[in-house]
């Protein structure tokens, strides 16, 4: 119960203010921006016939009710916060009967998936890597790997995927260019090996930034939890050294590091849409660079509200996780 | 000027950082002498590679890639400058507040920041600027930054200052009789110092890589030179494919150089003005490798985490 009340209301209720704010934000730019978005496709529509005044106002009245423009500012609200709950998020405005769920709902999985894994990867090499450099910090591999880390972790996320894309598929073509995979989807080999094959470098790319961050800052902790008193006892005792740092150090060390993929998740998500946009890779990165080129601001809305919403919830159930790893919280 | 040759004498890192930024002042310098205005375009002869004439080749649109760079460089700079101060004020005064006031308003604040925090910022960023096309200026997209990138500091900022307030010299000095603008000035602030130094070189890289993630979007000024828009009219003109590297490569070699510089500079300065490895450096040289390693401080404040 003092579980529930301590550890899990309070997250809920940050996740709340977290939507609110995200949700409330992505509603006021474009109402406070001085482009009306209606003006501007009507500006498309128009652009190379002529359309009569009754039929310019019928269609500008049409336009408003389906994008949600209709009324004062708090009744747009009100009924934008509608449309978000009930998960509708309009028509696209290039593709135009189309709607931004289905736009956006076939690049999900793409993002999702090659998400979860790098984020995963790159969180538990970070881990591994950073314990064993804090461990053994005088061995010329630690050292190498700091170095080259801290070299490559300043860098934006843009140069280091374009980097990559030049090298393994210019220079060296190991990897295929663009797309998400090859042939029919099915569960056969050929596809999985494909969808690999085409993913590889985009992960890369994703691990190679995020595992960076993550391995300076498990360096660090490892360095600060060997000089304490139990690890010194477990030297002594002659314990072996692979069971002193992962079964004690590293358990330790990575109670901050839960909290704080919580915390970076945002960011590594914005690197991941610049790597799909870098590498064409088919996921929602794509669709909204592809908007953008359009200027289909709807699914730029659509993409802004999801992540938002992605990014939170996947925050808190990390979040909430936390009790799994941390005795204290769950026995106090 | 005794911490500039301390600095250069002790600290290889701090070594090849100033120099990485000499160089990049020497490059904004020259910019105000270019020969050519930064869009003439068609100025001297197109597609040429590196060579004596131009070090560093030529466009498809007749411009000079080097002189080019002068201008992206010192733009680019602007941008994240710009950006850099706006983010860091709303950054400093909340963060202030909330750890010197406290109570309701540093709950309240905090929230808000962490909610903030965890809201992604690039889709954002897209959404205004898809929506402010056309109307980008360089002015504008650094102003747009900087609104973005003060939650991190204001978070760090704030835990510092907790930190120091409970810390025995604040205790010491406000029982001698000192009064609250005193001790914030006179004791807290050489704490922040280093804080702020490493910081604001955070906000810089920051700033960097937004500019260049939004110019190769396409969603920032696109007329006016700088390190993004560079690569952007680069791809523009299928630099890669049709094998004129060199009009790529000069954004992305000086991006990289100028966001490790900076780095380099940053985690030598505040090892430097930290004063707790101040006194370690006149103190045995044991008691330096218990303290966090500076470049932890950085790459925590670039990402704005609690450890």
């Amino acid at each position: 119960m003092t579980l529930l009340k301590g550890f899990v209301l309070p997250r809920l209720a940050q996740w709340v203010l977290v939507m609110f704010i995200g949700v409330t934000i992505t509603f006021l730019i474009p109402r406070l921006s001085p482009v009306n978005p209606i003006d501007q496709a009507l500006g498309r529509l128009t652009a190379f016939q002529n359309v009569a005044p009754e039929g310019m106002l019928a269609l500008r009245a049409t336009l408003e009710d389906l994008y949600g423009l209709e009324g004062t500012l708090l009744d747009q609200y009100v009924a934008f916060w509608g449309r978000v709950i009930r998960g509708d998020l309009g028509p696209s405005f290039t593709a135009f009967p189309r709607p931004v769920n289905e736009m956006i709902g076939t690049g999900l999985g793409w993002t999702v998936g090659l998400l979860g894994t790098s984020v995963i990867i790159s969180w538990l090499l970070g881990i591994v890597l950073g314990s064993l450099a804090g461990y053994y910090p005088n061995r010329w591999w630690s050292h190498l790997l700091e170095k080259s880390l801290v070299m490559i972790y300043p860098v934006p996320y843009y140069i280091l995927a374009f980097v990559l894309l030049m090298a393994f598929t210019y220079y060296w073509p190991v990897f295929p260019l663009v797309g998400g995979a090859k042939g029919t989807p099915g569960l056969n080999w050929d596809y999985i090996s494909s969808v690999i094959h085409h993913s590889f470098l985009p992960a890369l790319s994703i691990v190679i930034g995020a595992a960076a961050f993550r391995f300076i800052m498990a360096k660090a902790l490892t360095t600060t939890e060997t000089s304490s008193d139990y690890v010194q006892y477990a030297e002594l005792a002659a314990l072996p050294k692979r069971k002193i740092l992962f079964f004690y150090v590293a358990r330790n060390t990575m109670l901050p590091q839960v909290t704080d993929l919580a915390l970076s998740l945002g960011a590594i998500f914005e690197g991941a849409l610049i790597t799909e946009v870098v590498f064409a890779y088919p996921g929602v990165g794509s669709v909204l660079y592809n908007s953008i080129i359009s200027a289909d601001y709807n699914v730029i809305m659509g993409v802004t509200l999801l992540s938002i919403v992605g990014i939170a919830t996947a925050s808190l159930i990390i979040d909430l996780c936390y009790p799994l790893l941390d005795p204290r919280v769950r026995y106090r | 000027m005794i911490a500039v040759r301390d600095l250069i004498r002790f600290s290889p890192s701090f070594r090849i950082g100033a120099g990485i930024l000499l160089l990049v002042a020497i490059m904004v310098i020259l910019s105000f002498v270019s020969p050519y205005e930064p869009d003439d375009r068609r100025a001297v002869k197109r597609n040429e590679p590196p060579s004596a004439e131009y070090i560093m080749g030529t466009t498809s649109t007749g411009q000079d890639v080097f002189w080019m760079l002068t201008f992206a460089i010192r733009n680019t700079l602007f941008i994240a400058g710009i950006a850099v101060i706006i983010g860091r004020s709303i950054g400093v005064l909340l963060g202030m507040l909330s750890g010197y006031l406290g109570g309701t308003f540093d709950r309240v604040a905090s929230s808000i920041v962490d909610s903030i925090i965890v809201i992604p910022r690039l889709p954002l960023v897209i959404l205004i600027a898809s929506i402010l096309r056309g109307q980008m200026t360089l002015l504008t997209l650094a102003v747009l930054i900087g609104l973005l990138d003060w939650a991190y500091p204001s978070k760090r900022y704030r835990a510092q200052i907790m930190s120091l307030r409970e810390r025995e010299f604040t205790h010491t000095a406000v029982f001698a009789g000192m009064n609250t603008l005193k001790v914030v000035i006179q004791e807290h602030l050489p704490f922040l110092v280093p804080f702020m130094l490493a910081d604001v070189v955070s906000g810089f890289l920051f700033a960097i890589g937004f500019e260049v993630t939004l110019s190769v979007l396409g969603l920032s000024d696109l007329n006016t030179q700088s390190i993004g828009t560079m690569i952007y009219w680069g791809n523009y003109y299928q630099s890669l494919l049709s094998n004129r590297v060199w009009v790529l490569a000069a954004p992305i070699g000086a991006s990289i150089i100028i966001v490790i510089g900076f780095y380099l500079v940053s985690v030598s300065l505040s090892t430097y003005l930290d004063p707790r490895t101040r006194l370690g450096r006149r103190e045995v040289q044991k008691e330096i490798k218990e303290q966090p390693e500076p470049q932890v401080l950085v790459a925590e404040q670039v990402q704005g985490i609690e450890t």
